[in-house]
């Protein structure tokens, strides 16, 4: 479905080139000037202000004063700044090996032809459909101190008292990384579906003849055929884990877990930078280390993944 | 019988792992729809009935979605959501086509530059651009106002993206047929090149429609009146209203926001998944 796909189109792209029609110069720039506004006006004005902002005292009802690198020293010293990038960080290193293996498990277990497996393929995907919102109320209906999981543990006599998943803020982050997970699985598991598609049923038949185990035949064969998708969903799904705001404002509350313990980075620049007292120019050098924080993981997939064609 | 019958053992094997492979798939069903089902059931349940007696309610009743409904302005919600994702879904559908369609022809000055500057700002994560984004926002007198919810989404670069790859994939031969038909390049775009890319039209769609519909951060942050709230939005006050502590209010009103998607996504899967396949194009 995506690397198949992708190939023909470019060559056909090689092709449109090479016989270019004549067609007025700025027509194309017409067709494209919605679409260019919009980037400009919501994509390279935003980042270049956030930039300059980074580098005043601005506050959300009035302009600043340039103050040089003050909102990056006050960040390196700010505790709650700590925590959020601790917990962003925290945050990408449990749910990414997650998300990289499990949905891979997911779409072995559903690719095969079985009766009815286009019921369970749908049915693994409908976490994907709900939105943040509606996936965080329904897992604190389970998570609460009078949830699903704190009752049957209680009848059960596992717990004496109700585990406060969602009222301690390590318990709460977990809690989060969880739903994330499980937001997450079906969504992946779709590209790995399309890049299971693509392994040659010849090598798997090669690696039966020579007694190769099921086991063995998906760590030998399998994961190498599918390892330039692994590193795809890696990047993706850590870009992602560095973005997760929703999962922890619908679980843990406005405050993001008691004293703030389960804030992320994104949770903070909002709290730092809007409302009455918002410190944009502060907020804005929180939002630039996020940014770079985000290239630096995408850069990392990218390279891992030229490193893997070499 | 010279040879011998082949023993049954494979079979019974193969129909042991059959049998595995379904008790895995049932597991795995529990696990991802479980929690959802839960919250349905929970919505159907009793005011005077225990919420844990028993798995399913004893006697099921729609009487919590029609509480919510009298409750909470969840119709003006719907409606405000609506609005929004109407919005995006024309201008997304329309502007992504006619930007797709710029970038995938050929042989006009700049074409490479437009290009990697859209990709580029792919880079930036919306949560690390969002302070300015309001601030813009604000500046255009938008703040609280269903508009500004909708314009910064108005046409993104990845449904541009999309659009792209649709019509790079039609061959030049029926554009030039059409040039010498004496087709103008409006024409063309409109009769020749947008039906061909009927399916990645509704992808772009599709998920315009959904982003509009399941956004949280973005509406949060520019609408203050809870007049204007989305359903997201609603849904968050509805969780937080102490007034409603009735956790079957709180579950039909999130499988009022729930269901609608689902009914979606079974009439239009294969949409679906060729959008998950066509967002991997992002990297």
């Amino acid at each position: 479905m995506t690397g198949d796909d992708r190939r023909p189109a470019a060559a056909r792209a090689a092709g449109a080139a090479r016989r270019p029609l004549h067609r007025r110069w700025w027509s194309p720039y017409l067709f494209l000037a919605p679409g260019l506004a919009s980037v400009v006006l919501f994509g390279l004005w935003p980042f270049a202000n956030t930039v300059v902002l980074s580098f005043t005292d601005a506050r959300i009802l009035t302009g600043g004063g340039f103050v040089g690198l003050d909102n990056y020293r006050r960040a390196l010293g700010d505790p709650d700044f700590w925590t959020a990038a601790g917990n962003s960080v925290l945050y990408l290193l449990v749910v990414v090996p997650c998300l990289v293996l499990l949905p891979l498990a997911l779409a072995v277990l559903v690719q095969a032809r079985v009766p009815g497996i286009g019921f369970f393929r749908s049915a693994y995907y409908t976490p994907v459909i709900a939105s943040a919102v509606v996936v965080g109320l329904v897992w604190q209906w389970v998570l609460r101190s009078d949830g699903l999981v704190n009752t049957v543990f209680l009848r059960l006599r596992i717990v004496s008292e109700p585990v406060p998943f969602l009222t301690d803020s390590t318990l709460l982050l977990v809690s989060a990384m969880l739903v994330t997970v499980w937001k997450g699985l079906g969504y992946y598991m779709v590209f790995y579906l399309a890049a299971l598609g693509n392994v040659p049923a010849s090598l798997h038949e090669a690696a039966a003849l020579d007694g190769a185990g099921p086991v063995r035949r998906f760590v030998h064969v399998t994961v190498p055929q599918v390892k330039p998708m692994m590193l795809l969903v890696g990047t993706l799904s850590a870009v992602s884990a560095l973005r997760v705001f929703t999962e922890v404002y619908i679980l843990g509350g406005e405050s993001g877990g008691p004293g703030g313990g389960a804030r992320t980075l994104p949770f903070l620049i909002r709290q730092v930078g809007l409302g009455f007292a918002g410190e944009t120019g502060y907020a804005s050098a929180i939002s630039l280390l996020l940014f770079l924080l985000t290239l630096a993981f995408s850069l990392l997939g990218r390279r891992l993944a030229r490193g893997d064609e070499a | 019988m010279t040879r011998p019958r082949p023993r049954p053992r494979p079979a019974a094997r193969r129909a042991a792992a059959l049998a595995a492979r379904y008790a895995l798939l049932l597991a795995v069903l529990v696990l991802m729809t479980g929690p959802l089902a839960w919250q349905f059931l929970t919505s159907l349940r009793g005011r005077t009935e225990n919420v844990y007696a028993g798995v399913l309610p004893s006697q099921p009743t729609l009487d919590n979605y029609v509480r919510v409904a009298e409750s909470f302005p969840l119709l003006q919600y719907t409606a405000n959501t609506l609005a929004v994702a109407a919005l995006a879904v024309t201008s997304n559908a329309v502007f992504a086509a006619m930007g797709g369609y710029a970038l995938s022809r050929a042989g006009w000055p700049g074409r490479r530059t437009v290009f990697t500057v859209l990709v580029a700002t792919l880079m930036f994560p919306f949560e690390s651009v969002m302070v300015s984004m309001f601030l813009t926002i604000r500046g255009m007198g938008l703040v609280d106002s269903l508009v500004g919810v909708w314009l910064p989404g108005a046409v993104s670069v990845l449904n541009i993206l999309i659009m792209r790859s649709a019509f790079l994939a039609v061959p030049q031969e029926i554009e030039e047929a059409a040039v010498l038909d004496g087709a103008g390049e409006w024409t063309r775009f409109t009769r020749v090149f947008l039906p061909a890319a009927k399916g990645s039209l509704a992808v772009v769609c599709l998920t315009s429609f959904m982003g509009a519909w399941d956004d949280f951060l973005w509406p949060l942050l520019v609408l203050t009146d809870s007049e204007h709230y989305t359903l997201q939005l609603g849904l968050k006050t509805l969780a937080g209203a102490t007034t409603t502590n009735d956790q079957r209010i709180i579950a039909a009103g999130a499988m009022a926001a729930l269901l609608p998607m689902v009914l979606l996504f079974f009439a239009l899967q294969r949409f679906f998944f060729k959008g998950v396949g066509e967002g991997a194009v992002k990297l």
